[in-house]
């Protein structure tokens, strides 16, 4: 509770010491002027205009580089946040499932997946406080201008984020108060407000940002004349609203996951292996559910900011961003990769599996043949002297619209045929006992070579034999195909295997040391990602705060290399884990008890 | 702890590979730093540094060559650009105001939309909307001038005759001055520095040209007062006329010293 507290009045503190000299804050006229917009009274007010800065206009503090103060302390900031926004969503989930189907592991491990976010979540609430007050530091102008457009939704964002608190501490600390019949009921509720809080409160902030790269509600002349909620609802708001919250998900799961793996290391007894075991083989599924529709999500996003303006979306995927995309094949190529290797490797626990071991070869074949092609589409690497020989940053084949054909139909098999790996750990242990078990059979795999086979000729067509400017319409027949059969190949398996029998009982504990690496190396990878997935996104507004609009004309304007963006990414990363590392061994050090022989006066008896 | 002091290492070895490779794997391309403004003296210039000019716009600052390359075919490549612009202009499909080469490269620069070339257009368009942004706006925002040196250089890449004249009357403010001086210690040094009173009643100055500025503070709030020194075009105060009052001060001023001459004005009730 202190530490909830602490975090609190950070952020109170923060929000009233923000500079005395809002213009709506003080203005001694009638009217707030924002809210307004451009009014029509004699002493009505106008917009907004962004001021022009030099860079005098940014402190300098004791040498600190005020970038990357605000970069790391906001990547460490959306780290917590993603996690303690998504644990109580599959928590919200995991209790229903148990509710429904009256098994009390589920409630129990639901009950020690938000143990692990409460400690998080008050230094989500510090962190955030750290940031605005670094950027009052070190960015004054800047925050004055949005917070001058925003000033209304701040109130909004207190008030949400006292609700999320309430519900999230009754949640946790009612759980097991909440049990049963109609308190059960009450609880699911309590878990519902709390992700409702959540979510709206992660809307607003992702209104913020996005506003700085799509402003919206700005005239002709570049001064801001909306309302709160035009700036709000700009053109990136949804799609980075889409894309965080399933990120978020994945990269919860892949945290949790790794808790999991480290308690099933550290375990010493049989049931402690196979409690943990369970709960890294929960997490990595939710981790996998959320991965697969994310590609779709980034691509979705993407597009819309080629929508939004075609600079920007050349920025992205064409200039010197296009090898960061090379990097993120590789993380997510590691991610799937490892997502895959623990699911077989859980194979080990059941007897039942030896039958599918063969296949495994061939699924692990192409997923890193896929790999490999996404990783180098149709170029080496190039070194910086080859690099000037060419002239310039834009190797001949990597003009990005030209490549992403290739790259699409890549990942599409990579989701496939991840989707196959789960499918047959699935069925792994079990004999489907239906009449149509043949048929079934059959259909599911004529689905799935029907659906390959559609994503190649997709690929090839649009890549190869089409204009270019037509290059990218490949990816969203690929997409559906890939949902199509993804769904309908978990709904016949799902109606295939009802009443299935067991080959043996599954044994829980039963899987090799390795695997646990798997999920670390899944958390591991997942954070690095996010945090240069952050440097692009922030990247593409290039020198502006807000594009178009308010231009940054500090010293550190520049946009940085990969290398120096991705040694941020890695410090930031380490400072990360040594906190989840704090915030793991604070959720279990409340059970450790220690008795101070002769320290206590004695008792009279 | 054995497990501890394992875990942690695998993670370092990962994120140390991560690091590597961003480092080492991939080229490591330096980002064109931010434009930055260039100090122009059109009036000295000749017809050859102003193309060259134009050259360095194209390449540089106005982003041309981000959609405008043989890459990906994303926009017509301009090298052709005058051969293009007689055909454009004889299209019944044109609908903007040029009527001959130069002012039809100048119009799609400023209304990329008054005619968009055929497969072009934005998505869903059904070619209606160009993708092309407003170059003198936004996040281009290029000078006059700048587009018309532009203009100069693609007549001479297609080996046409330079119809385009230099400006010469658009000097631009000299920056340099701008940004070396000390900021104005207080918000009464600048308005005299500024001679805003030169128009206005304000600071113990009889300015007649302006609205009168001593009770300002009670009809304009901050941003209002900010908006029509950074903009004075954007609404007219009544009875008085556009553009008498010097649009530039935002160039002019320190970002504080805006702010102080905001507070001050403010202040008078
Ligand atoms: C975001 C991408 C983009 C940028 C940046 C861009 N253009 Fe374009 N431009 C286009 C597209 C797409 C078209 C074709 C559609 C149209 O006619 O508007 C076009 C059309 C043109 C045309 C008409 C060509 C014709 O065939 O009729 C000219 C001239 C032109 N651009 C000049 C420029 C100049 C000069 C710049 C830099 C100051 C520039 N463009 C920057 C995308 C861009
Ligand atoms: C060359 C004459 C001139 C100078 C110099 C000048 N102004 Fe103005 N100003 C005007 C005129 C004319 C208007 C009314 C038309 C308009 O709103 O643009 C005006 C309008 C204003 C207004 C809006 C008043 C209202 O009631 O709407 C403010 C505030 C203002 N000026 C402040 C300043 C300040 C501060 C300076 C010095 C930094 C300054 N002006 C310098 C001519 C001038």
């Amino acid at each position: 509770m202190a530490r909830l507290l602490g975090g609190l009045l950070l952020v109170v503190l923060a929000v009233t010491l923000l500079p005395g000299d809002w213009p709506a804050v003080d203005s001694g006229l009638t009217q707030s002027a924002f809210a307004q917009g451009a009014a029509k009274t004699e002493t009505a007010t106008a917009g907004i205009a962004a001021p022009k800065l030099t860079p005098d206009d940014y402190p300098r503090i004791a040498g600190v580089n005020g970038r990357i103060v605000v970069w790391l302390v906001a990547q460490l900031h959306l780290w917590f946040a993603a996690f303690v926004l998504a644990v109580p969503i599959f928590v919200f989930i995991i209790e229903a499932i148990g509710m429904s189907t009256r098994d009390k592991r589920y409630d129990d491990m639901a009950y020690e997946f938000i143990k692990i976010s409460i400690a998080a979540y008050s230094l989500t609430a510090i962190l955030g406080g750290f940031l605005v007050f670094s950027l009052i530091i070190f960015y004054p102008h800047v925050i004055q201008y949005l917070g001058a457009i925003f000033k209304d939704t701040m109130f909004y964002y207190a008030l949400l984020f006292f609700l999320e608190s309430a519900a999230l501490y009754l949640y946790y600390y009612g759980w097991q108060w909440l049990q049963g019949g109609f308190r059960k009921w009450v609880h699911l509720t309590l878990g519902l407000v709390l992700n409702a809080a959540g979510t709206m409160l992660m809307f607003l902030a992702n209104g913020w940002l996005t506003f700085m790269m799509s402003p919206a509600g700005i005239d002709p002349g570049g001064i801001f004349t909306g309302d709160v909620w035009t700036a709000l609802h700009n053109h990136l708001w949804n799609p980075i609203n889409i894309h965080r919250m399933v990120a978020n998900v994945a990269y919860g799961g892949s945290i949790v996951g790794a808790y999991a793996a480290f308690k099933f290391l550290a375990a010493t007894r049989a049931e402690e292996r196979a409690h943990y075991d369970w709960m890294g083989y929960t997490a990595n599924f939710i981790a996998i559910s959320a991965l697969l529709p994310l590609p779709f999500a980034g691509y979705y996003l993407a597009a819309e900011i080629y929508a939004y303006s075609q600079q920007m979306g050349i920025t992205l995927m064409g200039g010197i961003f296009a090898w960061l995309f090379i990097i993120q094949a590789v993380l997510i190529g590691t991610l799937f990769l490892s997502a895959n290797y623990y699911l077989w490797c859980g194979m080990a626990r059941s007897e039942g599996a030896a039958r599918y071991n063969r296949y495994i070869k061939y699924l692990a074949f192409v997923i890193v043949a896929a790999f490999l092609v996404w990783f180098t589409p149709h170029t080496l690497v190039l070194t910086n002297e080859e690099l000037k020989a060419l002239g310039g940053p834009y190797h001949k084949y990597l003009g990005p619209l030209g490549i992403m054909p290739a790259k699409n139909t890549a990942v599409n098999v990579m989701i496939l045929f991840t989707a196959l790996s789960f499918l047959i750990y699935r069925r792994a242990n079990r004999i489907a006992m239906v009449g149509w078990a043949k048929a079934g059979n059959a259909v599911q795999v004529a689905l799935f070579s029907a659906g390959i086979a559609n994503i190649f000729f997709l690929g090839i067509y649009h890549g190869y034999f089409t204009n270019t400017v037509y290059k990218v319409a490949s990816s969203i027949p690929q997409v559906i195909t890939t949902l199509v059969v993804i769904a309908a190949s978990i709904v016949i398996d799902a109606m295939m295997y009802r009443g299935a029998k067991e080959v043996a009982p599954l044994r829980w504990g039963r899987v090799p040391e390795r695997a646990q690496y798997a999920l670390f190396l899944l958390a591991v990878a997942f954070t690095w990602l996010m945090g240069l997935m952050g440097y692009i996104r922030s990247g593409i507004r290039q020198h502006w705060h807000v594009v178009g609009v308010f231009r940054d004309n500090s010293p550190d304007a520049f946009t940085p290399t990969l290398g120096y963006a991705a040694n941020v990414v890695s410090v930031g990363t380490i400072i990360f884990m040594a906190m989840v590392i704090f915030v793991f061994w604070l959720s279990q050090v409340s059970a450790v008890k220690t008795t101070p022989a002769g320290f206590w006066k004695e008792q009279a008896s | 702890m054995r497990n501890f002091a394992a875990v942690l290492l695998f993670s370092l070895v990962t994120i140390g590979f991560f690091t590597w490779f961003s480092n080492f794997g991939i080229p490591q391309v330096d980002p064109a730093p931010p434009p930055k403004e260039e100090k122009l003296d059109l009036g000295a210039m000749t017809m050859e540094q102003f193309t060259a000019l134009g050259e360095r716009v194209y390449k540089g600052k106005g982003t041309c060559t981000l959609c405008h390359s043989a890459l990906g075919g994303r926009a017509p490549l301009l090298q052709e650009a005058g051969a293009i612009s007689k055909e454009r202009l004889a299209d019944e499909r044109y609908k903007g105001e040029a009527e001959d080469m130069a002012g039809y490269l100048y119009e799609s620069m400023v209304k990329p939309s008054a005619f968009v070339v055929e497969g072009f257009g934005k998505a869903g368009s059904s070619d209606t909307v160009s993708p092309m942004p407003d170059v003198s706006g936004g996040s281009v925002g290029l000078s006059d001038a700048e587009m018309k040196s532009v203009v100069a250089y693609l007549q001479k890449l297609g080996g046409y005759e330079i119809t385009v004249e230099i400006p010469k009357d658009a000097v631009p403010e000299t920056e340099e001055e701008a940004t070396s001086r000390a900021p104005f210690k207080t918000a009464e040094a600048a308005i005299a520095e500024f001679a805003c009173g030169a128009c206005h009643k304000v600071a113990g100055e009889e300015g007649e040209v302006g609205p009168d500025l001593r009770k300002i503070g009670r009809l304009r709030d901050r941003s209002y007062l900010r908006r029509s020194i950074l903009d004075p075009n954007a609404e007219i105060s009544k009875g008085f006329e556009k553009d008498q009052m010097p649009a530039d001060y935002g160039e002019q001023m320190y970002a504080k010293e805006l702010e102080m001459i905001v507070e001050y004005l403010a202040a008078l009730k």
